[in-house]
């Protein structure tokens, strides 16, 4: 018993849903359900067999289905207050619960969440199903489903997905940084400086009930073993006396981000003064990659680089989306070897160091990306007329620590308007464009320029507009399981 | 620093004058009636909150009965020149608002000496840093609309050669020094320190090291036996970092991020007994140390976003308060303190009850994530009303917008100098 409950067990993929270890790229077809519980027992019939796919690789699957609760789809299923006040504050609280999350997350002006199609007020769901399917195989596999569990819920959102995985809607190769996990626990557990950027992040960033990057595991719901007394439940790995709910599970955060592709290339076109060869370059410049994904700062990488020879931005712009998405930095800036440079560095006296240092350590603000686009192809030029208006993406991201992992990230990267010293400008995707207090703009985007001024883009319009969003909690099977059985029932 | 209690039946009533002097939740009106700090041009930052500390009860996991200690107002002010002169001044320009603030603190005398009264309730500062010693808010304030004169005005084209930038370096010196003949800009001199600082700081600098020389062979010959009491300490003090409360928490964040600058206020009890109290108060005494004579130019140790923060004891040591005006989002600001100076944490806040546990005083502590982070919110109070000289401005912005002036006041420079400062605008 003591051996298999000792730290450092091997992962249980039969217990973890295949998402976080697969992005599905051979199931092109995908949608997302958005449920609310019509009669909670119904509800949990259906959720105590629904077919759950594993995160077994034994044989790519035709089909795959994942299940994600939010707090508020906890509650409408009866789950214990106490059971549900374990998971984080940011669950418990819901993405679209304040005002002061809204700041933060810049949803905003356009992005407000009382604008939004689904994830506010009423709109909130209770549980996300999301189908992927092989070509042709998704519509009769969602009839099937959708059979299931119609006596327990009710869908409000039906979020549909384009079959074109490659190409985000600006046209832009999309989902190429994704963190590498360590499924094999090869990462040590202690907690160290790490002075080289690395792409392997350890489980606990992405999977709860094992260590995170500062070698410690992140606060989960654990009980009693006496309220589990099916055994459903893992033993908690820092406290074998406790069944783990949170074990093999994580966190999802989905938003819906509308795009206005043709409003993206009218005003790159208006920058560029109808230059098409320069609208492509100040559009790169932006993403920090060409179109097809090579990246400006180490053109033939895929994503094997960091920017740590590029630090003026000269190369890729400090502000470009993907600087911002991941900065791929260590934990102390580079200096000479020895102890001394190293201590000297630490204490802030090499003034170099020091102004690499505005942006630091990287590795505990990773996302692991799920997302789909929807709708039309991009359109390619201003002249080329589009008939859909409602293009874009849905963001999908899995993270341990939605705090530390995506509300960092989207307020002080995506959205900060100081990000590394910058001033005046957003994320150039992203951006809500509203000034910052004070009333100095948000709307530019620096272009550096080697031994002269910077080139500056103004007054940059809205591209992206949040629609509709929410905190999910994906768990592990056998805590799905359990979220089924009248133990995890009571007021 | 002012500290006055609060009378018994006082604290709600001042908790609604407070919230009149705001434009937003927390967010001081620069020209509220009853205190327009906005009028004040020398004072960077203030705030006023009110200490009324949840967590006086933890010091019961040291076997120590929950002490009765008084709600605190506290007065915070950051300005250019000595406090004496900015206090009088305040006192001279908005008696009327300060009387109604202080009316519902203790022995406040409506009648009475305001000045007096405000002097008498002064406390002196436990530790005291400064991001950049002798920048003025006349400085920032000038060097800001330089930066947006010169930015708005800078060709943005590549240019060709270097002999390009010199000529272009030279047309924009002229270009300010016609703005500034207009009125337009301002760049006033900095103003020398009075020889009298000079005085107290040399003597500063040099007392602190010959009172340590002093007192080293005492502290060889106790060292074996501090070392033993602090890791003994160290293994049995109690940790105490449940999450705060959520209705607490929403109540902090509602009052953040308005600016790209946030405030930050927190109080704890001291750790009970004689060695905590004697290690906080070295300890203390050595980080104002390095803040007055080496962290003075833009950073604390490898921390760039900190404008202004103060540490000081209440209730005879029992007590420590800690206020910060720092940039960014408080999330942010506590991943910046665990990554870049958890050591530095340690140091300074290992003696507050409930800390997570430290090792040899400088490690763990802050690294534990989850509990550092539960510990500084459930410590943190909500700052009534905060006031800065100069909103959307960090300190990289500062910073930068500084270096455009001297840049621009070099009488000559090298051809990658001047290309050098091009880029900063």
């Amino acid at each position: 018993m003591s051996t298999i409950l000792s730290e450092g067990r091997s992962v249980e993929l039969d217990d973890v849903q295949g998402l976080v270890r697969f992005a599905y790229k051979h199931l092109t077809e995908a949608c997302f359900l958005l449920l609310r519980v019509q009669d909670a027992a119904a509800a949990r019939a259906w959720l105590a067999q629904v077919p759950i796919t594993n995160a077994i690789k034994a044989a790519l699957p035709e089909t795959a289905l994942h299940v994600a609760f939010t707090s508020e789809g906890l509650r409408a299923l009866e789950v214990t207050c106490d059971l549900r006040e374990g998971f984080s504050v940011e669950f418990v609280a819901g993405m679209a619960s304040d005002t002061a999350r809204a700041r933060r997350l810049g949803d905003v002006g356009a992005n407000d969440p009382g604008k939004w199609k689904w994830g506010a007020g009423e709109r909130v769901p209770h549980v996300a199903v999301l189908l992927y399917a092989k070509p042709g195989r998704l519509a009769a596999w969602e009839r099937e489903i959708e059979a299931q569990y119609a006596a327990g819920f009710v869908c409000i959102e039906r979020l549909s997905t384009s079959d074109k995985l490659r190409e985000e809607p600006f046209g832009f190769a999309d989902g190429i940084s994704q963190p590498e996990v360590d499924w094999e626990r090869k990462r040590p557990v202690r907690d160290q400086d790490q002075l080289e950027y690395n792409n392997l992040s350890c489980l606990g960033e992405f999977l709860l009930g094992y260590p995170n990057e500062y070698g410690l595991y992140t606060p989960r719901p654990l009980l009693v073993p006496q309220r589990d007394p099916d055994a459903l439940l893992p033993r908690a790995e820092d406290a074998p006396e406790q069944s783990d709910l949170g074990r093999n599970g994580c966190y999802l955060v989905m938003r819906q981000l509308r795009q206005d592709v043709q409003g993206f290339w009218r005003e790159l076109d208006r920058q560029a003064q109808g230059n098409a060869h320069l609208r492509e370059r100040l559009a790169a410049a932006m993403v920090g990659r060409t179109k097809n994904g090579d990246p400006l700062v180490a053109p033939g990488e895929v994503n094997n680089f960091t920017y740590q020879a590029d630090p003026q931005g000269l190369r890729c712009p400090l502000g470009a989306h993907i600087r911002r998405a991941n900065p791929r930095n260590a934990d102390l800036p580079r200096g000479a070897r020895g102890i001394l440079s190293r201590l000297w560095r630490m204490l802030g006296f090499n003034a170099t160091a020091l102004e690499r240092d505005l942006v630091a350590s990287t590795r505990f603000h990773r996302l692991l990306r799920r997302g789909r686009k929807y709708d039309a192809a991009p359109a390619l030029s201003a002249t080329e007329e589009s008939t859909s208006a409602d293009t874009g993406l849905h963001f999908i991201c899995l993270v341990a620590n939605i705090k530390r992992q995506f509300e960092f990230v989207q307020s002080a990267w995506m959205m900060g308007s100081k990000f590394a010293g910058l001033t005046g400008e957003s994320d150039p995707l992203l951006g809500h464009r509203l000034p910052d207090p004070g009333d100095s703009p948000t709307d530019g985007f620096s272009i550096p320029q080697a031994d002269s001024p910077d080139r500056r883009l103004t007054e940059l319009p809205q591209f992206v507009t949040v629609l509709g969003g929410a905190y999910f909690f994906l768990p592990g099977i056998h805590a799905l399981r359990y979220l089924a059985t009248a133990h995890s029932k009571g007021s | 620093m002012l500290v006055a209690q609060v009378t018994p039946g006082g604290e709600c009533g001042l908790r609604k004058l407070l919230a009149t002097m705001n434009s937003k939740p927390g967010m001081a009106d620069p020209a509220n009636p009853v205190l327009p700090f906005g009028q004040f041009e020398r004072l960077h930052f203030a705030r006023l909150a009110v200490l009324d500390d949840p967590t006086l009860g933890d010091i019961e996991a040291h076997g120590v009965p929950r002490p009765r200690l008084p709600v605190y107002l506290t007065f915070v002010g950051s300005c250019d020149g000595p406090a004496g002169e900015c206090i009088a001044d305040l006192v001279q320009r908005s008696g009327t608002g300060l009387r109604q603030i202080f009316m519902h603190c203790d022995g406040f005398d409506a009648q009475g000496d305001l000045l007096t009264w405000m002097q008498a309730h002064q406390r002196q500062l436990a530790a005291n840093y400064i991001n950049w010693v002798g920048r003025t808010v006349r400085q920032i304030k000038e060097e800001s609309a330089l930066r947006r004169a010169l930015a708005a005005k800078v060709p943005r084209a590549p240019l060709a050669s270097a002999a390009q930038a010199q000529q272009l370096r030279r047309e924009l010196i002229n270009f300010v020094d016609a703005e500034v003949s207009a009125g337009r800009l301002g760049l006033t001199p900095p103003e020398p320190t009075p020889l009298r600082w000079q005085i107290a700081k040399f003597l500063h600098l040099v007392a602190i090291p010959l009172a340590g020389l002093i007192l080293l062979p005492f502290l060889i010959i106790l060292l074996p036996l501090l070392i033993f009491i602090l890791r003994t300490k160290e293994n049995s003090d109690a940790e105490i970092c449940p999450p705060p409360d959520r209705a607490v928490l929403l109540e902090l964040q509602h009052l953040e991020d308005y600016d790209v600058t946030n405030q930050y206020t927190a109080i704890g009890s001291v750790k009970p007994g004689v060695f905590r109290r004697w290690l906080v108060t070295v300890l203390l005494v050595l980080i104002d140390y390095t803040c007055r004579h080496i962290f003075t130019r833009g950073f604390l140790a490898r921390v760039q976003t900190i404008h202004f923060a103060f540490w000081a004891f209440l209730d005879e040591k029992r007590r420590l308060v800690f206020m910060s005006n720092y940039d960014g989002g408080h999330e942010a600001y506590m991943d910046d303190f665990i990554n870049k100076v958890a050591w530095g944490l340690n140091l300074a806040f290992s003696h507050g009850v409930g800390w997570p546990h430290t090792r040899w005083l400088l490690a763990r502590g802050a690294r534990i994530e989850n509990k550092f982070k539960h510990y500084q919110r459930r410590h943190q109070l909500p700052t009534q009303v905060w006031y800065r000289a100069y909103t959307g401005l960090t300190l990289v912005d500062l910073k930068r917008n500084h270096r455009i002036r001297e840049g621009l006041e070099l009488a000559s420079v090298t051809d990658a100098q001047a290309q050098a400062w091009l880029r900063l605008l």
